[in-house]
């Protein structure tokens, strides 16, 4: 089997998720799944107007890269994109996009849980709130949840 | 030899700047090495990095933990926990 080669994007543009199943599957007849995962700005009940996301550029597209690699060595995908927003995003718009495909569905399910849990405690991208009054806002605090969602595909030492 | 620091987020508004070239001074060996020197650079770098243990590093942008060397790095990144995605 050929080696996958992950299509990493940080970008301030926003993304078509169609276009980018298309991409991956377009003259292919051996995927039989494609799962994708997408994240979008909320408002908090009409608390936020945006979200403004703070990137380190160069190791954003390295770190999701180790990330999506790894992915590949652990699952059996025939493709696989991340794509990951940076600057001011207003609520309802997208902030990233994950796209797994494989021969059969558990592998790409897998791979885009994997990706999203590490992307959130690992990829270089800050989040700052702007509130609708006006106010100034926050950064976004990390959460435990997340760190704890990444160790659980932890692997065993190997022996 | 000089090397780069950067600053991301909070730790860059607080530090006030998003980047400097600092001379290390002998004996900085170590990343935790690096967060006490810092600190005692002013105030701006004390609020910033008054709980040294919550600073994300990277160097050469990748990430490493506190106890790791320095030695050879061209540009060290300071930064808070992440939260992309």
């Amino acid at each position: 089997m050929s080696a996958v080669v992950p299509v990493v994007r940080i970008q301030a543009e926003d993304f078509d998720v169609a276009a980018e199943i298309a991409r991956l599957t377009r003259g292919r007849n051996d995927i039989g799944a494609v799962v994708t995962f997408s994240g979008l700005c909320r408002d908090e009940q009409g608390r936020l107007s945006a979200l403004e996301l703070e990137h380190y550029p160069g190791m954003a597209e390295a770190e999701i890269s180790r990330i999506a690699c790894e992915a590949i060595e652990r699952w059996p995908l025939q493709g696989l994109t991340v794509i990951h927003r940076h600057g001011k995003i207003a609520p309802g718009e997208n902030i990233v996009l994950v796209v797994a495909a494989s021969a059969h569905r558990q592998a790409a399910f897998d791979a885009a849980n994997f990706l999203m849990d590490y992307l959130k405690s690992r990829a270089p991208f800050w989040k700052k709130e702007h509130h609708s009054d006006g106010s100034e806002g926050n950064w976004v605090d990390a959460k435990d949840a997340d760190d704890k969602a990444a160790d659980r595909w932890k692997r065993p030492p190997s022996k | 030899m000089s090397t780069k620091l950067i600053y991301f987020a909070w730790v860059r508004e607080r530090i006030g700047r998003p980047e400097e070239e600092v001379e290390l001074p002998a004996g900085i060996e170590t990343v935790a090495d690096l967060l006490r020197w810092l600190k005692s650079r002013g105030e701006e770098y004390e609020n910033a990095l008054q709980y040294p243990d919550v600073i994300r590093v990277a160097i050469n942008q990748e990430h490493v933990e506190h106890h790791e060397k320095i030695a050879g790095a061209r540009e060290i990144a300071l930064f808070p926990p992440m939260t992309g995605g």
